[in-house]
């Protein structure tokens, strides 16, 4: 049994403040759901807990047992058992998603698997998951559909087997099949040394693995925790009702896309 | 790369130095005198000596050029223009000297040649000392030799093609290499003959402040098809260097060739090489050229497609170090109709090298139909590093095409962050993305090779990460 515990976590990107204290445990065996309209923290949380570069923790701390995860590196954090499914993979070209998967695993191994082993554990799971033979032989994450790049991700958590799963929007982009089968493969990994937690926007996920925490952040902050009830509340009724437990909401504020191409011209308006 | 390539393989520490047993050495700095003892070693035909010195005269009237690398501190009075380790070649490899022997031992010729190579013609140093053929080779006609040998027993050939592809007053260093050139291969491949297996030969300075001059002379006759490799490693010294190497290669109707090359000079040695492929009606050259090493180098493999339908390719990658400057590329010169080619290059630089690519295509008035597609991309490492792209295009007809795409990039935190979070070390990372970078590149070579440069990149790239 291992236990993922945050406390009072505070997250900037540059001098903005985007987590404002999260206080959240994860023991293994559960599965967190983590809900909430879009630019509230949710990716923010994911990202800072694996380790992403463009967020500095100013204030909390993250601890897995009895290891201060804040103080490792990310990939010392991988080996550690945490995962990340992202939403948006990274494309790296000229490098096999087999020759990918086996370094990620013999990262983690004592002794490097034989080509054989790693050929038939890929075959395996790549199976399972229904995606393309060919898929080992093709360059990471290129030319993927976006369905291929969550599957991917799937592939690798289950090629990994990580104690703590973060799952970033896994279900954006998946069709009604795909999404089935990612479910499957989740429910799959389900044991009393597998913890989840899961970002989403739909209840059809949830529906699938069903979650036995939901969180709700808002603002940076956790602004409700409940059971598999509060989803459908959420999916009936929104996020408005919130305000009556005082709980601020703010307009999302559409971000103006930068192109490439303005910065090379003078805009008149 | 695939999965086979990735075994362990034992670091190889390419600093060695052997004890100098030459023979028999020049003295240092060039002059007439020199010229004339080469030739009279080398006991030249006439016609070879009057060829040397007024090579040696275009050389000393010749500027240094005013465009690439800075040579200005080069010293040519400072270099031994011509040095034999032993006396004879030898065709068994136990009569190979042993110092000799434990540096190609230790870059495991030996194993090579007998996997994947046809024949092995090893310079070390200025001559050819171990030279080898499988049969099969042999059988099909082809002429295998070091130049030497070439002039002396193929003398119709060797006269008929000598300096028609890179005339000794085509610069500076091609003048220089005419007049004290020394070692390298000849090879002549008779007309329809297709050879399975790579041609190899595999070239090493050993001597401080010897400068080598490898020669090297192709014909693959009409309709054949033949691949040469030529691998280069040298161990570090103090002075510096010179290598001015002139590969001429012609390319008859319908034939083929691919030409290989990886040079990992130590980081004190000028690398100044001419490499060009003159190809005739529906041949096809291929120049695949990786630089690693030297100090400085400018190197530009050219195809000169003469005839019509004639195609020229090259693949090429360049990774510059700290105190490195490259300056490579490749020059494509269409002359006739429905010619084609294809310039693809990767260049990396990190700790403060300077990589740049220069190139030139140049379609002529009678190159009507033709196309040429360049692709350069670098990858800059870290803030010290530098690299520029410097393609001339030139079109001299109204019915041809030249595509010209080019990308600059460094590795990218989200890249390392994504391969990190799946265990991966920064310098794990790093590799993969780089490796990855050079795959164009790295997939056109023999299995070996692919091994060796993953491994000379490796030792590289392994423990400092990006800086």
């Amino acid at each position: 049994m291992s236990k993922l515990k945050i406390k009072n976590l505070h997250v900037n990107v540059g001098d903005k403040e985007i987590l404002k204290g999260i206080d959240l445990e994860i023991h293994s065996g559960e599965i967190h759901a983590i809900m909430g309209p879009n630019g509230n923290g949710k990716s923010t949380l994911l990202s800072a807990i694996m380790g992403h570069p463009k967020y500095s923790i100013t204030e909390g701390s993250i601890t897995l047992d009895d290891q201060d995860v804040l103080s490792m590196s990310v990939d010392e954090r991988s080996r550690a058992g945490i995962f990340l499914g992202m939403q948006y993979p990274q494309e790296i070209p000229g490098v096999t998603n087999s020759d990918f998967l086996k370094s990620a695993l013999n990262a983690r191994l004592e002794k490097p698997l034989s080509v054989f082993q790693f050929i038939k554990k890929l075959d395996k799971n790549i199976e399972e998951l229904q995606m393309n033979e060919n898929l080992a032989h093709r360059y990471l994450n290129e030319g993927f559909s976006g369905g291929e790049k969550k599957r991917n991700e799937i592939l690798q958590m289950k090629l990994l087997q990580p104690q703590f799963a973060l799952l970033d929007e896994i279900d954006s982009g998946l069709d009604v099949d795909a999404l089935r089968i990612v479910a499957e493969a989740i429910n799959s990994m389900r044991s009393d040394d597998f913890s989840c937690v899961m970002v989403s926007h739909y209840e059809r996920l949830f529906e699938l693995v069903q979650p036995t925490h939901v969180h709700v952040l808002i603002q940076g902050k956790i602004v409700t925790t409940g059971g598999y009830d509060l989803i459908e509340k959420i999916d009936q009724e929104g996020y408005d009702w919130l305000k009556e437990l005082g709980v601020v909401l703010e307009e999302e504020q559409d971000q103006q896309p930068i192109i490439l191409g303005s910065c090379a011209r003078k805009v008149v308006e | 790369m695939s999965d086979e390539l990735k075994f362990d393989f034992q670091s190889i520490d390419y600093d060695f130095i052997d004890e100098d047993k030459a023979v028999f050495k020049t003295e240092k700095g060039i002059n007439a005198d020199v010229v004339r003892e080469i030739s009279k070693i080398k006991n030249e035909p006439e016609w070879m000596l009057e060829y040397r010195l007024k090579s040696l005269e275009h050389f000393l009237n010749q500027p240094l050029p005013s465009w690439g690398v800075d040579l200005s501190n080069m010293d040519f009075g400072d270099y031994t223009y011509y040095s034999r380790p032993s006396h004879d070649k030898t065709d068994k490899w136990e009569e190979v000297p042993e110092t000799i022997k434990d540096t190609f031992d230790k870059l495991g010729i030996p194993e090579a040649e007998q996997h994947f190579l046809a024949g092995v013609s090893t310079q070390y140093e200025s001559e050819v000392v171990y030279h080898n053929m499988l049969d099969e080779v042999k059988e099909k006609g082809v002429i295998f030799l070091d130049i030497d040998s070439g002039l002396r027993e193929c003398p119709e050939i060797f006269k008929k093609y000598f300096d028609t592809v890179i005339p000794y007053h085509d610069n500076k260093f091609s003048a220089l290499n005419g007049a004290v050139w020394s070692g390298g291969s000849f090879i002549y491949v008779p007309p329809g003959v297709t050879l399975e297996k790579p041609l190899q030969s595999y070239f090493r300075i050993n001597s401080e402040r010897m400068a080598q001059f490898e020669r090297t002379l192709i014909i693959v006759d009409k309709g054949s098809d033949i691949h040469y490799v030529e691998g280069c490693t040298a161990p570090s010294y103090q002075k510096d260097s010179l290598h001015a190497g002139v590969v001429e290669i012609v390319v008859l109707e319908g034939a083929k060739c691919r030409y290989t090359t990886i040079q990992n000079w130590s980081k004190n040695i000028y690398n100044l090489v001419t490499q060009r492929a003159k190809v005739y009606k529906n041949g096809s050259m291929e120049w695949v050229d990786g630089n690693i090493g030297s100090l400085a180098t400018m190197k530009y493999p050219t195809c000169v497609l003469a005839e019509e339908g004639a195609k020229g390719t090259c693949i090429t990658i360049a990774v510059a170090d700290e105190g490195q400057i490259l300056d490579s590329g490749s020059k494509m010169i269409h002359l006739a109709p429905n010619t084609s080619s294809q310039i693809i290059s990767k260049s990396i630089s990190r700790c403060g090298g300077k990589v740049n690519y220069r190139g030139m295509v140049q379609h002529g008035k009678n190159a009507y139909n033709s196309k040429s597609k360049v692709e350069c991309d670098t990858l800059i490492l870290d803030q010290l590093s530098t690299s520029d792209t410097v393609p001339i295009n030139i079109m001299r007809n109204n019915d041809s095409i030249i595509e010209h795409e080019a990308t600059v990039s460094k590795v990218s935190e989200e890249q390392l962050f994504y391969l990190m979070s799946r265990g991966l070390t920064q310098a794990q990372a790093t590799e993969m993305i780089v490796m990855g970078f050079i795959e164009p590149f790295s997939k056109e070579l023999p299995m070996e090779y692919a091994v060796e440069l993953n491994q000379l990149l490796k030792l590289d790239f392994g423990d400092q990460g990006i800086g």
